[in-house]
């Protein structure tokens, strides 16, 4: 997954310029030339491939193990990031992270998956996939958020919420549920983007929102495509048609009218462009955040109702 | 040989011959205790299997009847959706799918509204035809769960959704996904109103429809056996590499770990949920459902005593042996204390400790 196949001749072409450049540092002859030439080439060869992604390759873009995670935007855009643990009935759930930290100076609540960056941390955020203790101490925040009066950012990227035994017996339904509905109570400004991929009801559990955002290649869907193949088509094999077939993308949302905006990433995708990546989330959040703090209470939970109540009369 | 093909092979025939003409459907075998059912003994008894009391899937008509007093209801018509938005399609398109669910069942979509009473209590009942495309939740089903909502408020009455589902219509798309919310905004506008919201589980209730309005009820029914939770045992045995009980995710599984209040035959079904409504209804008992309720309250109280004693009796064996456990003790105790009063304490404490 660190490779993207249709990325090979790119990443390719990417190699040999850095072994020349490594060259040229130590011989007398002059290869900027032929270097220019060569990068020019494969920003050519980058904006090819990235101004026709299929859905297929958006879904592959969106897991990209490079991509930033939650964490990277935490220690990025948050001051005095303050995580919060527990679900004060249970457990500590690593893979969905929580607290309290400044955001452009203004107090705030921030949740999301987190699906880590190795073996070891993967393992630690279980692959980013929510257990009930997860989404009960969204709620717990949630609560918490609304008590200060503080707005509320939720960053999505999960494959969904964990398939366990134990996972069912304390009621990862009901939790999932009243996630839900506690995002539909909370009297505070909420703010969602899809930064990776929006996996279902585990992601929809914390994207209950005001304004809902995603990166130009996440995804956000009711279904895996892989999953959805093999139900519909009866085989894995049909993924990529899958993910055509669900309108799983950032643009066909928005067609949709399902989310508010589109946050663009830099020609190569976040996995290449971190840094500018999150600089344009920070951009969204913080006119978002401008629009939002005004409201009260009332209008907040109306209009979020309305918003909701919307989909799908709207097409 | 004579008499074996001359007399016994008659006999048989006679007993047996004619189930050939009998058309398939006159039959039923009961799939858990595989039991055969004669369809009219089925029919009679709530499609329960007259053996084992297996409770067999029903028709949202036949169910109406059995819950409505006097199995009198009204129907509400399907608010209009833009169906198949996506324009959807897998091996064969989703409208085609649509009309075909729609023919074979007389259904516009996997939802019937329908409005009566129960213990003289008005109620508006949402609920899942899984023979439509399995029950599943896309934008036609979501709007009918806000229709009937609204209908709840408009008319004070108490809001019973019955899911029946695999979960969200995924050729739907993000606009299945967006029913959670929207049927949990409607949940949302009945509990606003103080009016009860009652959920009865049935099977199967999965996935999606299971993490929204069916896990937000005041109180949550269960129909024994019925299969109910959030991801599919499959897809948790393949997750987790191992074996899963027998009765995971089951009706009564679930009223063990703490998700339902009550685990309720589908004979009882009327008689509970007049009892639930009137009481969260009627505090006073003073209504006319009230009055009518209290001739029929000593029924349902006696009927309901064994039932009540019988669950009653399962969740109390742990706690009847604590109890007994803890006498145990406590007689050692006294009996060690008149013994030897200072060296008893201990082993008595200890006891007490354990159970």
């Amino acid at each position: 997954m660190s490779q993207l196949d249709f990325e090979k001749p790119i990443l390719e072409l990417e190699a040999k310029i850095a072994e020349l450049h490594h060259v040229s540092g130590d011989s007398a002859v002059n290869i900027a030339d032929e270097i220019t030439r060569m990068q020019t080439k494969a920003s050519r060869l980058l904006q090819q491939a990235y101004s026709k992604l299929t859905p297929a390759q958006k879904v592959q873009i969106a897991r990209h193990q490079q991509r930033p995670h939650f964490c990277d935007y935490i220690s990025a855009l948050i001051e005095d990031f303050t995580p919060l643990a527990g679900d004060r009935n249970f457990a500590e759930d690593h893979a969905l992270i929580g607290g309290l930290g400044r955001f452009q100076g203004q107090s705030c609540i921030i949740m999301g998956q987190e699906k880590g960056h190795d073996t070891q941390s993967r393992i630690k955020h279980n692959f980013g996939m929510a257990r009930p203790e997860g989404y009960r101490k969204a709620q717990r925040l949630m609560k918490m958020a609304s008590q200060f009066q503080l707005p509320i950012i939720t960053l999505v990227d999960t494959a969904g919420a964990y398939p366990g035994m134990g996972a069912e017996e304390r009621g990862q339904s009901e939790a999932i549920a009243k996630s839900i509905e506690t995002c539909l109570r909370t009297d505070v400004p909420i703010i969602t983007v899809i930064i990776g991929e929006g996996g279902s009801g585990g992601a929809i559990a914390i994207a209950v929102a005001d304004r809902i955002y995603m990166l130009e290649h996440s995804i956000y869907s009711v279904i895996s495509p892989e999953g959805c193949a093999s139900i519909l088509w009866r085989s894995g094999d049909y993924a990529k048609d899958a993910a055509t077939a669900l309108k799983l993308t950032a643009q066909d949302l928005k067609q949709l009218k399902l989310i508010d905006g589109i946050i663009p990433e830099p020609t190569g995708g976040a996995h290449r462009y971190q840094e500018e990546t999150i600089h344009n989330v920070e951009r969204t959040i913080q006119k978002a955040m401008k629009d939002l703090m005004p409201w009260d209470k009332e209008k907040l939970l109306k209009s979020r109702r309305e918003k909701f109540l919307a989909f799908g009369r709207n097409i | 040989m004579n008499w074996l093909t001359d007399i016994i092979r008659p006999r048989i025939r006679s007993i047996v011959g004619d189930q050939k003409e009998v058309p398939d459907n006159l039959w039923h075998k009961c799939p858990s205790c595989e039991g055969m059912l004669f369809h009219r003994d089925l029919q009679d008894n709530m499609n329960v299997c007259t053996h084992c009391g297996h409770h067999l899937r029903i028709t949202v008509k036949e169910r109406l009847a059995i819950m409505f007093d006097d199995g009198r209801y009204e129907t509400i018509d399907l608010p209009k959706v833009a169906y198949d938005p996506l324009k959807f399609k897998d091996r064969k398109k989703y409208s085609d799918r649509l009309k075909d669910s729609q023919n074979k069942t007389g259904l516009k979509d996997a939802m019937t509204i329908a409005k009566g009473t129960i213990g003289g209590q008005n109620v508006v009942i949402a609920a899942f035809n899984f023979s439509f495309m399995g029950g599943s939740m896309g934008a036609g089903v979501g709007e009918a769960i806000v229709r009937a909502a609204k209908e709840a408020v408009k008319t004070k009455s108490a809001f019973i959704t019955i899911p029946a589902s695999g979960g969200a219509r995924m050729q739907e798309g993000m606009l299945s996904l967006v029913q959670m919310p929207r049927s949990i905004i409607a949940v949302e506008m009945v509990k606003e109103e103080g009016l009860p919201y009652i959920v009865l589980l049935t099977d199967p209730t999965t996935g999606g429809v299971s993490a929204s309005f069916a896990m937000l009820g005041d109180i949550h029914l269960a129909e024994p056996g019925s299969t109910i939770g959030f991801a599919g045992r499959r897809v948790i045995e393949e997750t987790v590499r191992e074996t899963l009980p027998d009765d995971f995710q089951t009706a009564e599984y679930l009223q063990e770990h703490g998700i339902v209040d009550v685990v309720v035959k589908r004979a009882d079904l009327r008689e509970t949920l007049g009892r639930m409504l009137n009481l969260l209804m009627d505090p006073q008992g003073d209504s006319a459902g009230g009055t009518k309720k209290k001739g029929s309250n000593a029924k349902v109280n006696g009927k309901a005593a064994p039932a009540k004693t019988s669950s009653g009796g399962k969740n109390k064996s742990p706690a009847a042996k604590a109890t007994k456990q803890i006498q145990a003790a406590q007689s050692a105790a006294k009996s060690a204390k008149k013994n030897k009063k200072k060296s008893a304490k201990k082993p008595a404490a200890k006891k007490v400790a354990k159970a």
